[in-house]
């Protein structure tokens, strides 16, 4: 399972909620252009990891991290690092759908003008380009004017993935995103991870075993702030080499 | 970007430092320009019913009396008022009526209180003299002791009158705050009440109003805030005297305000604009005072809720 | 009398007490608004909205000048009251939650907000009338600018807490400075709340009269000028309600019916706005 190609590796790698030890000396790498997956019981620790790795932990002054986070080589933690540059980089999608109070059209079109200076009809295309790649283009294109608040929630979470891709960037961070949606939303949601893979480097946290199992590659399995075991998804839910991820994949705990 | 983002936050920080510095210099600004009569009477101010401006000789007890003396007959009303309203609105009322009755006597505060002035002042009071006030004298006026409070000639206009006006005036103040932390009451402390078999008033009396009783003092403060502060409805009614011979609440007084708003603009500058920038100082260091006393309080009540759910 | 008949008649007459204090409440309201409809738009007429503010004892006039000077200073103080305090408010919700600064001048805030208005007035006399040596037009809007901040401030923290945190991290994510959040997505997302704050703040000093006693004071004829006194209604209806000239009362019932009108129209379109948009 020797992975190659890492986009993000971490090293000795420690997180501090003020006093509380979060996340204990996590050591481990992410492949470029695949899909991995921290599961883990709740307050585990996953949803806290993924959101180092854009540094969403700086809005909080009370919350720090130690040792070293290397996206493609080059350490992120360090203060010269500039968090706009960053985020522009690795985009986020939430648990919940978060559309922001504008049109559709200005959703997309609100992260690409932060980073690029792009003439109408460029931004044209961006939008339909970005919205095609979250498979709502048919749904919205002759409603691009509408609140984004309008449409459905399953429609509200490919927006924000729209919104992520729109940026261009080389990773996209999903904590929970299926979470608050309904099955069939669910299944659409899956689909277009699967195709996005084939252009981003995807980080999942999910709470949901058959999910992790249908789409990662590399599954992490979280508890209490450790990574218990990291391997390629099939091995790990197929034979896990320790007990702990053996009684939770099962259900004997979680 | 970086520029602009800097600047917005410091432009944010800037205008929250001079909402603070706003109390602080409201302070200086009073004290600087009251300096003059502190200096001239000192603590005497407070005890002197002297207002002689040819003679420059100044002193607060008069108006400070009348501030005092109609912020208490507007609670002495107001609170009672207020309680039942609330007990109404959050028990008694049918819940679409809730709305509706709510916001009426939300509406009270919102009319301006020259409103108040001017239909005191030509509506209430003649009315006010004819029916209640011989009404009031032929009841309790003959009461000993109490009875002098009532005593003398039903002008309409006076102590009385103003705090009345002033009741209604923080009944939706006083009423509001009530209702609002009688809803906070957890449903299950009232349902175990009426479990054991409580009537609606032995729940609201002896459960929901102990357990929020923190909120509704600070309520209570917050409606004697405003009453303490009322300029025009007060200014209307109150009969602007500065002679006070008798215990009668028919008489016509003066309060702070009332001083302030009738003589201020005219007042010659020197000692008699000093007693009167005194006068507000003092009006304002009571105000402040009874308001972190509300404030402390709805505050607690508001840590506690954070902590029991 | 046994003890449950007893406690029964108790609750029924702490009962009938209540609703009693409700007609109580209410009764006030209904004469209040009575008087102002009944004597208030029997005093209207075009030459309200015409005519100068007569002198004493005319028998003609209008209020023209006091409407037109109302509008224009609550104009001006909304104007120059909204930013300031929409600013602070963001300072309070998005800057200073968990610092001393934010919990510090929350706590003041509050207390300007309940603070005597004519205690303003006092403040705006010492430190600009004083100081010029004249009564004019722009003390008494720094005047209604004091009165309109701690509103703003106020809702404005509000409507913003009530944002959810996620809409700001989900911004965050996409490299916007702080800067961008707050004015693109999180007050867009609070703007029916801040503006309803705003429209209670302009109900609240479009009949405030107190602090323009001794700021703006009043004028008997049309002035646009700024550094002049100016004229106003609530400073109008004053001077004429407690004159014996029943023109000049008359005049003042009709500036009492405009006052009262647009205080509670604007009270209502606030509440009317703040519920659609709670809906949606």
């Amino acid at each position: 399972m020797e992975i190659t190609d890492a986009q993000i590796e971490f090293k000795d790698f420690n997180f501090y909620y003020g006093k509380f030890h979060a996340l204990k000396n996590i050591n481990f790498k992410m492949a470029r252009h695949k899909c991995t997956a921290f599961i883990g019981p709740s307050g585990c620790g996953k949803s806290t990891l993924l959101r180092t790795i854009n540094r969403m932990y700086d809005l909080y002054p009370e919350q720090r991290a130690d040792g070293q986070l290397l996206f493609d080589g080059r350490n992120l933690l360090g203060s010269e690092i500039d968090v706009s540059v960053l985020r522009a980089r690795i985009g986020m999608v939430f648990q919940k759908p978060t559309p922001f109070p504008m049109s559709i059209y200005d959703n997309i079109a609100f992260g690409v003008k932060l980073h690029e200076k792009l003439s109408n009809s460029e931004m044209d295309n961006r939008v339909e380009w970005a919205l095609r790649k979250a498979a709502l283009w048919d749904e919205v294109k002759d409603k691009l004017k509408q609140s984004g608040m309008s449409l459905s929630g399953g429609q509200q979470q490919r927006l924000c993935i729209a919104r992520g891709i729109a940026v261009k960037p080389e990773v996209i961070l999903l904590d929970e995103p299926t979470s608050a949606l309904d099955p069939i939303s669910t299944a659409r949601i899956e689909e277009l991870i699967d195709e996005l893979k084939e252009e981003f480097t995807i980080v999942i946290v999910t709470h949901n075993m058959q999910q992790a199992a249908r789409i990662s590659d590399y599954t992490a399995y979280m508890y209490l702030g450790e990574m218990v075991e990291f391997g390629v998804t099939d091995e790990l839910f197929v034979k896990p080499k320790k007990k702990e991820t053996e009684d939770y994949i099962t259900g004997r705990f979680g | 970007m970086k520029f602009g983002d800097r600047l917005f936050g410091t432009l944010a920080k800037s205008f929250a430092w001079l909402t603070l510095i706003l109390l602080a210099g409201i302070i200086l600004a009073l004290v600087y320009a009251s300096w003059p009569s502190i200096q001239a009477f000192g603590i005497g101010f407070l005890f002197s019913d002297a207002w002689n401006p040819p003679m420059e000789d100044f002193g607060g007890l008069i108006p400070i009396y009348g501030t005092l003396v109609t912020s208490v007959i507007a609670l002495l009303i107001a609170v009672p008022v207020s309680f039942g309203i609330a007990l109404f609105l959050t028990e008694m009322a049918p819940a679409w009526l809730r709305r509706p009755l709510g916001t009426a006597i939300e509406l009270l505060a919102a009319i301006p209180s020259i409103v108040y002035g001017m239909w005191g002042l030509l509506v209430f009071a003649p009315i006010f003299a004819k029916y209640i006030q011989p009404g009031l004298q032929s009841s309790i006026g003959h009461v000993p002791v109490i009875g002098k409070l009532f005593a003398g000639a039903p002008l309409g206009i006076g102590l009385l009158a103003a705090g009345i006006i002033l009741a209604i005036m923080i009944i939706p103040y006083i009423a509001s705050v009530m209702r609002d932390v009688f809803e906070v009451t957890p449903p299950m402390l009232k349902e175990s009440a009426y479990g054991v078999g409580c009537t609606t008033w032995e729940v609201m009396w002896g459960v929901v109003l102990p357990y929020t009783k923190t909120g509704v003092i600070g309520g209570v403060m917050l409606g004697l805030g405003r009453a303490l502060g009322e300029t025009m409805a007060v200014t209307f009614v109150i009969g602007n005297t500065n002679f006070l011979d008798s215990a009668s609440l028919f008489a016509p007084g003066n309060s702070i305000t009332s001083a302030l708003a009738n003589e201020f603009a005219e007042a010659d500058p020197g000692l008699h604009t000093a007693a009167l920038m005194e006068l507000g100082l003092i009006l304002f260091m009571i105000t402040l005072v009874v308001l972190v006393v509300s404030k402390l309080l709805l505050n607690r009540l508001a840590k506690g809720e954070g902590t029991k759910s | 009398m046994n003890l449950l008949a007893r406690r029964k008649l108790t609750n029924q007459v702490a009962l009938t007490l209540s609703l009693s204090a409700m007609a109580f409440g209410l009764f006030w309201l209904a004469w209040i608004l009575w008087t102002v409809l009944e004597l208030g738009i029997s005093g209207l007429s075009l030459t309200l909205f015409t005519e100068m503010t007569p002198p004493p004892g005319a028998d003609v006039g209008g209020l023209a000048n006091a409407i037109a000077g109302s509008l224009i200073m609550v104009v001006l103080a909304t104007l120059l009251g909204t930013p300031i305090g929409i600013l602070a408010g963001v300072y309070l919700a998005e800057y200073g939650r968990n610092h001393w600064l934010g919990s510090t001048t929350r706590f003041i805030n509050d207390l300007l907000l309940s603070a005597p208005s004519i205690v303003i007035g006092l403040f705006v006399y010492a430190v600009v009338v004083a100081q010029t040596g004249k009564f004019s037009a722009w003390s008494g809007v720094l005047a209604l600018a004091l009165i309109v901040l701690p509103v703003v401030v106020r809702t404005t923290e509000n409507m913003l807490q009530l944002i959810p945190n996620t809409l700001r991290e989900a911004a965050f994510a996409l490299g916007a400075p702080k800067s961008v959040v707050i004015s693109k997505v999180t007050l867009r997302a609070a703007r029916a709340g801040v503006l309803t704050g705003v429209l209670l703040a302009v109900a609240r000093i479009a009949g405030e009269t107190a602090p323009l006693l001794f700021t703006a004071l009043s004028n008997q004829f049309w002035s646009l000028n700024l550094n002049e006194p100016m004229a106003n209604l609530p400073v109008t209806i004053f001077k004429f309600a407690m004159s014996p000239f029943t023109n000049w009362q008359e005049l003042a019932w009709a500036g009492v019916f405009l006052i009262t009108m647009g205080v509670l129209v604007l009270n209502i379109i606030a509440r009317v706005f703040l519920r659609a948009e709670k809906v949606n």
